[in-house]
């Protein structure tokens, strides 16, 4: 049975550099595209790093700004000040 | 001199747990009544780890960010005058069905966390509970915001609050929220955030939001996006509160496992409205209810279980049942709209040929075989004599209230029918989980205040339709019936400039 975790989020611009982030950090991330949406599936663990979104936004970015924008999740949330993660606790 | 920044953990720490304080001068049992009596033991509420750490200061800078963003987009879309440009008129319904029987849910919610948020002896979850609280309430009131605009053009938005406690097919959800706020705190929970919230409402709010995108409706895909950033937050704090329980003591996984079964497929029964959405009511779609439910029920539920198995916890009885159903529940769910689409605060239609070929794409084994037959022979006598109705009131189940029109597990030509005796009265059931549900509790669904039981006796105005109607406040030939001879249908041929089409359509009404 699937291992995975999901992000869902806004397809808008503040989003983008978040996924490229989830991209850069997460090489068995599989983004996928609907409507208004980006879906964004990855085995067993998926995280978004403070460190690579302000490399490519070029400002101070806190983690929990992800909850603007955040559609919904799935995996249990492990936040501190410098990521924001999703994992399955095998 | 500056202080130190405080850490993520440390401010989470000062500004929730630091809070609270050890009552000295009243017992712990008396403050929190409701805390025990559901079997539930906690030996160590310190133990509750809230993942997202979330203070007061940082929830309003994010909620009111999210709200501005919310009502920029509501302010454009009235000011295009945007609900014009969606799809179809037929969509508006989608919105009718939602304000009637979700917004008044999302109010029950924030109620509803209130009183969770109050009872849970622990800081943690009280602190969560009260942001979820508060989040319901603005879903609600953007909700109502967000739609009202649609109540200056198209009928049936009026009185969506009255219908909410009177109308038959939003006894379901209004049911199975009551059910909820009956419970104790921690089977509420389990209910809403965890079963409800962290298995189910992806169906709703991805699909399809991402659906009212598709179909030009910016206005609902925002709020519906707005309120789902908020669910996230609430999936966790499910999520937490089933671990919680399950590491605190192991005499709670039967407990827990029990709501978990019961609250699954209440949650299931109830998004028989949303697969009818998916499939029917969005002139262009995005994907099936099957697909759907492959994607978020299967894929997605599952891997969850499979985290849950180290505490004890499998699947959700007949989770298999609602994978053996995925590829005709909408079609059922539609068909009895269909039937009663005089007695609904909604229109309904038959799909056209471009979607009954979408539906024989999307559900190649049981659309051709068992639906399509059934509307060709519906729209045949559309034509010939005139639109049906089903004048003859339907059985409801006991448990979930939708009408008896969900087939066996096995066979999707013979309607499912369960009963169970209690103090020598017979209780019908639409499935074995719906039974299951009511024979552990027979007590409390006895209660159950059924709609077609109550016209019956004579509680709704009257013995007629439309005595019925005037009941729910429902205006006859402008709020139900056929999509195609309504008052909706006309004027939005009117607006896109098709008058003539318009005065057919009306005098085709008047004529009928």
């Amino acid at each position: 049975m699937s291992n995975n975790v999901f992000l869902a989020l806004q397809n808008n611009e503040e989003a983008r550099p978040l996924i490229e982030a989830i991209e850069q950090d997460n090489a068995e991330a599989i983004v996928r595209h609907f409507p208004a949406m980006v879906k964004i599936d990855c085995p067993g663990r998926l995280v978004v790093k403070r460190e690579t979104v302000e490399a490519l936004i070029g400002r101070d970015w806190d983690p929990q700004e992800i909850h603007v924008n955040l559609i919904s999740l799935s995996g249990n949330v492990e936040e501190d000040d410098d990521s924001f993660a999703l994992v399955r606790n095998r | 001199m500056s202080a130190k920044r405080m850490n993520l953990r440390e401010k989470y720490q000062r500004m929730t747990r630091d809070l609270a304080w050890k009552p000295s001068y009243q017992s712990e049992d008396d403050i929190f009544p409701q805390a025990k009596y559901e079997g539930i033991i906690i030996h160590d509420w310190d133990k509750w780890e809230d993942p997202f750490r979330l203070t007061v200061d940082a929830y309003w800078k994010y909620q009111a960010e999210k709200e501005r963003k919310l009502y920029a987009i509501i302010e454009a879309f009235a000011q295009n005058n945007a609900q014009l440009n969606v799809t179809d008129a037929r969509y508006i319904n989608s919105l009718k069905l939602f304000l009637t029987g979700v917004t008044p849910l999302e109010y029950a919610a924030h109620r509803g966390f209130a009183m969770s948020g109050r009872n849970f002896p622990g800081a943690g979850p009280q602190v969560s509970s009260q942001f979820q609280s508060i989040d319901e309430l603005r879903h609600a009131q953007t909700q109502i915001h967000t739609i009202s605009q649609y109540n200056k053009y198209f009928n049936g938005f009026h009185d969506w609050r009255h219908m909410h406690d009177r109308v038959w097919y939003l006894s379901v959800p209004k049911s199975f929220f009551d059910d909820a706020m009956s419970a104790g705190p921690f089977e509420f929970v389990t209910a809403i955030s965890f079963s409800f919230e962290y298995v189910l409402t992806n169906l709703l709010f991805m699909p399809f939001m991402s659906g009212a995108a598709y179909n030009d409706d910016m206005a609902t895909v925002t709020f519906g996006f707005s309120a789902q950033s908020d669910e996230s937050r609430h999936m966790t704090l499910g999520l937490e509160v089933i671990k919680f329980m399950l590491e605190q003591d192991e005499r709670n996984v039967p407990i827990v496992q029990k709501w978990i079964d019961k609250w699954f497929w209440r949650g299931y029964r109830l998004l028989a409205l949303v697969s009818m959405m998916m499939d029917y009511m969005l002139p262009k779609r995005v994907m099936s209810w099957q697909e759907a439910w492959e994607m978020y029920f299967e894929e997605n539920g599952g891997a969850l279980f499979e985290d849950l198995a180290r505490y004890g916890i499998r699947m959700p009885k007949y989770w298999e049942v609602s994978v053996k159903e995925k590829n005709r529940l909408s079609h059922e769910v539609w068909s009895i709209f269909y039937n009663y689409g005089h007695a609904a605060a909604i229109h309904t239609w038959l799909p056209d040929e471009n979607e009954m070929a979408w539906l024989s794409e999307k559900y190649p084994e049981t659309f051709d075989k068992y639906y399509r037959p059934r509307f060709d022979h519906w729209r045949k006598h559309h034509q010939e004599h005139g639109r049906w109705y089903n004048n003859t009131l339907p059985m409801l189940c006991q448990t979930c209230q939708i009408p008896m029109a969900f087939t066996e597990p096995d066979d999707p030509t013979q309607i499912c029918y369960r009963s169970s005796e209690y103090k020598g009265m017979q209780y019908h059931f639409c499935s074995d989980g719906c039974k299951d549900i009511f024979d552990d509790e027979p007590e409390k669904f006895v209660q159950a205040w059924l709609p077609v039981h109550q016209i019956y006796q004579g509680n709704c105005g009257g013995a007629s339709v439309p005595e019925v109607l005037e009941w729910y406040h429902l205006k006859h030939g402008q709020d139900n019936l056929e999509y195609l001879d309504s008052q909706d249908r006309a004027n939005w041929l009117r607006w896109k400039g098709l008058t003539e089409q318009a005065e057919a359509v009306l005098q085709k009404a008047a004529n009928e």
